[in-house]
């Protein structure tokens, strides 16, 4: 579900003075180019972008797709300035009627959805442009989450990352350790698991959550207490695509302090307690759609292969000692006949295909106004 | 979140109970030849033999079937083994100097061997010359007197000490010290030097009281206990190496450093023999090597057996394993091709025979035992029951069938005899006869197929105790090397003398490693098999019964399917030789197919009822017809951006810079676990040497020692195209109406392709499918989420259960498989088991192995577990191995977790790579090159080894000095408890022993788990320390806990391996 662009095959530009912008409105396509480190107002940009469309007496919106591919609104300076600089290498920018558009399209999720009716944030924007307009929340893509602190010990941070088939790395190490319990014996020290190091940009970084020396208590509900650092590791990787750390974090100022129970729990240091307020409420269940996120399947991709029922077969064989190479690309042509019948429907077939068709060789003809200037490749 | 908590199963009494009748784990037989074998006994009178091992192991061997296992706590090497005869004891002495007594005893009727006494001599007690214990520092000889249940310890000192062998004690006063003997030497002979360490002592051979000492320098004296002084001096001044004395004790023979040995005549006269009545060097007159071993034996027909290792000159075949076999005029110098450890001649030792008669000679070597028939003329070897050198070239690969037919066990069999030449009908036969072989007939005939490295198949029946060889396939002989292979092993007749004759069959030298055999499998219904091999060579075989003479069709098989920008820059395919080639009866080729690029075969599947043979390499797989000799499909699995496998000419230079840094850290690596294996069980210091070692080579320059990435498998990883496993099944794939061939193929990049196949349906009454070209066309692709490698792929049916071999089902040798109910396929990922609904694959259950437990899938199979308490009961499971050595079972097709065993050390990659699972819950791993641990899961079917022994000995004292066994409650329940406190007052062998050996009839899972034992242990030690506690107490207890439960999880592996293999 979590289906992003991140490849084009666009012509690349070396020296990236120039970036290349290529607009879509319904079925056409504008290429123009902006300064990559002056792209000036957004006001002009937009007159720009409606004058080469010959729409100047329509009221459009536009939205761009970012590198995760979720599709972003311009609306303001901002926004533009950061669709440029992080065009790479080709900026796609979709332009929609205002009165097409659906407030609710920007942000996450499949594009094609959110093609058929872009967003208009823009009306407002235009009224009253001397303030900075915030979209709304359902503009942000979660990449972290701190989950269960109601069930946590204040101590402990339960952190989610979402890894949304983005290119970005999760981008971060673990260690063995020693960490200090209390027990009935008194302090006792007990091999523990450790983040040492974070990639810097990485998915693990970016979130702020995590950091160098926090104690990785659990992997997805599974105690790491016992287990090597190799197995800790295979843990993660295999949770990857949803990974959930329960971690104490070394530095314990930044805890989520609860109301009422922090006068309950004495051990504490009073710094927790008068310390700097909890991380900023972004980060919190922000965009958490339960019924989505929850479900970690990992729905595996199955292609059907073009195979009628059994009827007997007339088609006489290749001749004995000659490959019949088309087996192999049998399913691959099928599919291409069948899709060029289809109707425009069937998308998602065409993405799964193309994911498991990443050799350009195998790519598939998609019809036209389908999903080609995307490029072939898909991950999911 | 939820549904982790709700994981694990909930405790059903019922449902325990059952996996009680069900699973079962033991290590219960170790098969082939025990590695780095240092010493060897033998007992005359109960014709058994026991061999020693480097690393503390005691075998003892008998009748085929009769073995028993021993393994000393300290890993130390056994020097020297003595048998008390007759009375099942044996004397160990290790290179630590320390003696141990096993005993064999009986429990329930059936043998076993365990450890009694040991014995730690004082150490040089300071430099303390007052100290009053004598000087025991390094025992070099042991004489047993089995007349005096007393054993002659010979010294470095010079010194001989005598020990009381039941209780293994001292004896006071008896003890003759080199002056003792210097006294009666002529001063001249003296001269003010040492006489060296005791380097022989030896009984005479009727009168007990009398023992001859053999001195390093030379100097031979008979000494009479009874008398207290010497009653027979030889001035001998060659440095000696080794004495014999002969039947009736009147002529002893020595053998010296120099090459030579010489007789002695007791009856010259006076007590002093200055010169011996014969010396000879028998290879001289140039410089030879020293003569280790002499034995000289008398024979009723006249003349005398003088068998001796070594001595060979020096210069031109000093480095040769010889030993020589004299008689009369007739010299045999059997060269073999590992070290000598130790001989012994199998003869008669009763006094009222005249003559020695040796009847055979058993040679143990570094590599295997060679067993020599002396009454046949011409001393041809004996074939030896058991004990099979299953490394004579390394393995590479292992297959378990199960349940042959009695008409394909019959043909392999004489097969197998027609290619060793069979013995003369009164030849020997085995002559380790001793011993009672109790197990029952195996109830169905088991065969381990073992690919080595030079290309041969070996086929051994393993459905019994002794793994015995039944066959040998070798598919060199299709092949053109660059040294001929046949040429080679013979016997090329170089000089006439030294008389050299080959004996034994270690060879591990391989003449081309691309004959190397990777995959094996064999339909037991039709005897047609397929060999794959190094250079992607797939010999399809079929097994005939009389030689023949026929030329072998050549396919090949282009698995890149015009992939471009790929270079192979690997090694080339093997040509195979032209026209008609004679084999001889067995199994004869048929067809090869070569792979192209030639890379090494990863996966092959037969299926002989459709005659089709499948098989995958690292760039793709290929499916061909052999009735019709042609291909039927290839297919590339190379991920475009998979730079290693496609050898671009970009990623040439990262390649073999990655390649050769990876080479590095296998030889370090190698290094490491190979110093771990070599003492197979733990010493806590090698252990402990090795994890500094660990320590000590960096892991990478730019990391801080353990660091690990943590970051998801990406699409391409390098080498995603590998294929891992092929399988055959019929099938719904099309539609759920028609079932039909199908072909699965799963990658290391988690891709599973799946084909129809059309395969023309055989004529009524006839196997042979009419001439139509089988066709296949691609019915499903799978892409795994998590991108993990696929390990396996099964079909189970309408039923849950797996679909039956090819021709299992037709020939009403297996139900059929349920064709109503809906299929599902069983895909195994090393991270993942999922089961997928078939026509329409729709995950249906799953268990992330990975996810929850952090270990990966090595190996999987399906099998089939039947109950203890009621014999129709049979459930279908499937039995996986995981990276950290751990066995699990899961129930198919819900994939609930049933038990799980630690089975294998992690370190040990090797025998975790080595591992094969056979149909009914059994498996085998190499525990060493030449070594196969059998294990089985299920709690019915168990090999292992009940043997009783005949041993007269009136052994009551023994017994009576043991404590009372009110252990059988503890040591029942955990072994490790007695380990984790080695403090133990009293006597810890004891203790260890009652440990080890008792045996626990159900060894529960809890046992099993270190994290129980561990906190058992903790508990006992508390117990243990009562008193005032304090902190530092705490602490430091701790601390100790933590570190003994690190050693009790490897020493609880080894003790249960050893109380397994003791259980009756």
């Amino acid at each position: 579900m979590n289906r992003s662009f991140h490849r084009s095959q666009t012509l690349r530009f070396p020296d990236c003075g120039a970036v290349e912008v290529k607009s879509k409105f319904g079925a056409e396509f504008r290429r123009f180019s902006l300064d990559r480190h002056k792209p000036g107002k957004f006001e002009d940009f937009y007159q720009l972008v409606v004058h080469t469309h010959h729409i100047s007496n329509t009221e459009v919106t536009i939205g761009y797709a970012d590198v995760h591919g979720d599709l972003l609104p311009i609306n303001n300076d901002d926004n533009f300035c950061k669709a440029v600089s992080s065009a790479s290498p080709l900026l796609r920018v979709f332009i929609q009627k205002r009165e097409e558009a659906d407030h609710d399209s920007f942000g996450p999720g499949s594009l094609p959805r959110r093609r058929k009716a872009l967003v208009s944030l823009r009306d407002e924007g235009l009224r009253r442009r001397a303030q900075l307009r915030i979209s709304s929340p359902h503009d942000f893509r979660p990449v972290s989450s701190v989950i269960d602190v109601d069930i946590l010990p204040e101590t402990h941070r339960r952190v989610r990352l979402y890894r949304h088939g983005c290119e970005k790395p999760l981008g971060f190490y673990i260690r063995d350790g020693t960490s200090v319990r209390v027990t009935p014996h008194g302090l006792d020290k007990v091999p523990g698991i450790f983040i040492s190091r974070m990639v810097p940009g990485g998915l693990a970084e970016s979130t702020g959550l995590l950091a160098v020396n926090d104690e990785v208590l659990e992997v997805n509900g599974i105690e790491v207490a016992g287990k090597t650092l190799d197995q800790v590791t295979d843990m993660m990787i295999a949770n990857s695509h949803n990974l959930i750390v329960t971690v104490k974090p070394a530095n314990q100022r930044n805890n989520v302090v609860r109301g009422g129970r922090t006068a309950s729990s004495p051990g504490q240091p009073s710094d927790i307690v008068t310390g700097p307020p909890g991380p900023p409420p972004a980060h919190l269940l922000q965009n958490f759609h339960p019924d989505e996120m929850e479900s970690d399947e990992e729905a595996d991709i199955v292609i059907e292969g073009a195979l009628e029922p059994q009827h007997p077969r007339k088609s006489q064989g290749p001749p004995p000692g000659s490959l019949p190479r088309a087996n192999g690309a049998s399913l691959v042509y099928r599919l291409q006949r069948d899709l060029t019948l289809s109707s425009p429907g069937r998308e998602s077939i065409h993405k799964l295909l193309s994911s498991l068709k990443a050799d350009p060789r195998h790519s598939l003809a998609f019809p036209q106004g389908g999903i080609e200037e995307h490029g072939p490749a898909v991950t999911l | 979140m939820m549904k982790f908590r709700f994981r694990r199963q909930g405790a059903d009494p019922q449902r325990e109970k059952l996996k009680q009748e069900l699973f079962a784990f033991n290590k219960t037989v170790e098969h082939g030849f025990p590695n780095q074998p240092s010493a060897l006994a033998f007992d005359p009178e109960l014709r058994i033999m026991a061999i020693g091992t480097r690393s503390g192991a005691v075998k003892i061997y008998g009748a085929p079937g009769v073995e028993l296992t021993g393994l000393h706590r300290d890993p130390a090497t056994v020097t020297q083994m003595h048998f008390l005869p007759g009375q099942g004891r044996l004397l160990t002495l290790l290179d630590d100097s320390s003696l141990h007594l096993w005993e064999i005893t009986h429990q329930h009727g059936c043998a076993r061997l365990e450890e009694v006494l040991s014995f730690q001599p004082p150490s040089r007690a300071g430099f303390d010359s007052a100290s009053p214990l004598p000087n025991l520092t390094r025992i070099t000889v042991v004489l047993l007197v089995a007349a005096s249940d007393t054993a002659a310890l010979g010294t470095e000192g010079g010194s001989v000490f005598f020990l009381d062998v039941p209780t293994l004690t001292l004896v006071e006063g008896q003890t003759v010290g080199p002056d003792d003997t210097l006294r009666s030497v002529p001063d001249d002979y003296r001269c003010g030097k040492t006489l060296g360490p005791v380097e022989s002592l030896q009984a005479h051979p009727g009168d007990p009281t009398k023992i001859l000492i053999g001195y390093s320098r030379g100097l031979l004296i008979v000494w009479d206990q009874a008398a207290r002084g010497v009653d027979h001096i030889f001035l001998g001044n060659q440095q000696l190496e080794s004495v014999c004395w002969g039947r009736g004790g009147s002529t002893i023979v020595s053998s010296h450093s120099d090459g030579s040995y010489a007789f002695w005549t007791m009856d010259a006269g006076g007590p002093l023999s200055l010169q011996p009545t014969v010396a000879s060097t028998p290879y001289g007159p140039f410089p030879c090597k020293a003569i280790s071993k002499i034995l000289w034996r008398s024979c009723a027909s006249g003349g005398h057996f003088t068998i001796f290792s070594g001595g060979m000159p020096r210069a031109s075949y000093g480095d040769r394993h010889c030993v020589s076999v004299l008689r009369a005029e007739t010299l045999v110098t059997l060269d073999f091709t590992s070290r000598v450890i130790d001989f012994f001649t199998v003869h008669s030792t009763s006094p009222e025979d005249e003559f020695d008669e040796p009847q055979a000679l058993a040679v143990l070597l570094e590599e295997e035992l060679v067993v020599l028939d002396l009454q046949t003329p011409g001393w041809p070897a004996v074939p030896a029951p058991y004990l099979a050198p299953l490394h004579s070239s390394a393995v590479t690969c292992s297959a378990h069938v199960a349940s042959v037919p009695a008409k394909l066990w019959a043909r392999l069999v004489s097969a197998g005899e027609q290619q060793s030449p069979q013995p003369a009908s009164g030849a020997l036969s085995w002559p380790i006869t001793g011993g009672r072989n109790l197990a029952q007939e195996p109830s169905q005939r088991g065969l381990l197929l073992t690919g080595h490295e030079d290309g041969t198949v070996r086929f051994w029946d393993a459905s019994g105790v002794a793994l015995r060889p039944l066959y040998k396939l070798s598919t060199a002989g299709l092949f053109q090397t660059d040294c001929e292979h046949a040429d080679s092993l013979a016997q090329a007749p170089e000089d006439d003398w030294p008389p050299f004759r080959k004996v034994g069959c270690f060879d591990p030298y391989s003449d081309d490693p691309r004959l190397g055999v990777q995959k094996v499998a064999l339909c037991k219904y039709t005897g047609q098999m397929v060999v794959a091999g190094t250079a992607g060579q797939v010999l399809v075989l079929e097994l005939s019964d009389t030689p023949s003479e026929q030329a072998v069709s050549v396919a090949s098989v282009d698995l890149l399917q015009d992939r471009e920008g790929f270079t192979w820059k690997g090694h080339g395919q093997l040509s195979p030789h032209v026209g008609p080639l004679p084999w001889p009866a067995g199994f004869q080729p048929r067809v090869l197919v070569q792979c192209l690029p030639p890379a090494a075969v990863t996966a092959v599947t037969l299926h002989t009822e459709w005659k089709l043979v499948a098989f995958g390499t690292s760039h793709g797989f290929g499916l061909f017809d052999y009735q019709r000799k042609s291909p039927v499909l290839a297919r590339c699995t190379l991920h475009p951006n998979d730079s290693l496998a496609m050898e671009g000419p970009l990623s040439r230079v990262k390649s073999l810079k990655k390649s050769l840094r990876q080479s590095f850290r296998r030889i370090r690596k190698s290094r490491v676990s190979g110093k771990k294996r070599a003492a197979n069980a733990n010493s806590k210091l090698q252990e402990a040497n090795a994890q500094l070692a660990e320590q000590a080579c960096p892991h990478d320059v730019e990391m801080t020692p353990v660091q690990r990435r943590i970051e998801p498998r990406s699409a391409d990883d390098s080498l995603s195209g590998v294929v891992r496993c092929l399988y055959f099944a019929d099938t719904f794939l099309r539609d759920a109406g028609h079932h039909g061939p199908t072909m699965w193929a799963g990658t290391n990049s988690g891709s599973v392709f799946a084909y129809a196949l059309e395969v023309p349906a055989a004529c009524v009454g006839s196997e042979q499918r009419p001439e139509r070209a089988v066709e296949a066309v691609l019915g499903k692709e799978v892409q795994l989420m998590h991108r993990a490698p696929v390990v396996a792929i099964a079909v189970l049916d309408g039923r849950g259960r797996p679909l039956p071999e090819p021709y299992e089902a037709s020939r009403d040798l297996a139900q059929a498989p349920d064709m109503q109910g809906g299929h599902a396929v069983l895909i195994a990922s090393e991270e993942q088991f999922k089961v997928f609904t078939l026509p329409k694959v729709s995950a249906k259950t799953k268990f992330k192995l990975t996810a929850h437990e952090g270990c990966r899938v090595r190996k999987v199979a399906l099998a089939t577990f039947a109950s203890v308490a009621c014999e129709d009961y049979v459930e279908t499971c499937l039995a996986c191995l995981t990276n950290l050595g751990d066995v699990h079972v899961f129930s198919v097709p819900g994939l609930r977790p049933q038990v799980h065993y630690p089975c294998i050390r992690k370190e040990d990659i090797s025998g975790i790579a080595s591992c094969v699972f056979t149909r009914h819950g059994q498996g085998f791993y190499l525990i060493s090159p030449s070594e196969f641990e059998r294990f089985s899961l299920s709690a019915r079917n168990i090999t292992e080894p009940l043997c009783s022994l005949d041993i007269r000995c009136p052994r009551d004292p023994l017994q009576a000095r043991l404590p009372e066994s009110p252990k059988l409650s503890q040591a029942n329940g955990t072994p490790g408890i007695i380990l984790a406190t080695p403090s133990c007052e009293g006597s810890p062998d004891l203790a260890y022993n009652q440990g080890l050996t008792s045996s626990f009839p159900e060894p529960s899972e809890a046992m099993l788990s270190p994290a129980s034992a561990g906190s058992a242990t903790s508990a006992d030690t508390t117990l243990d320390t009562t008193g005032d506690v304090t902190v530092e107490d705490v602490k430091e207890f701790l601390g100790f806990s933590e570190e003994s439960e690190k050693n009790l999880r490897t020493l609880s592996e080894d003790e249960a391996r050893a109380c397994s293999t003791l259980i009756k």
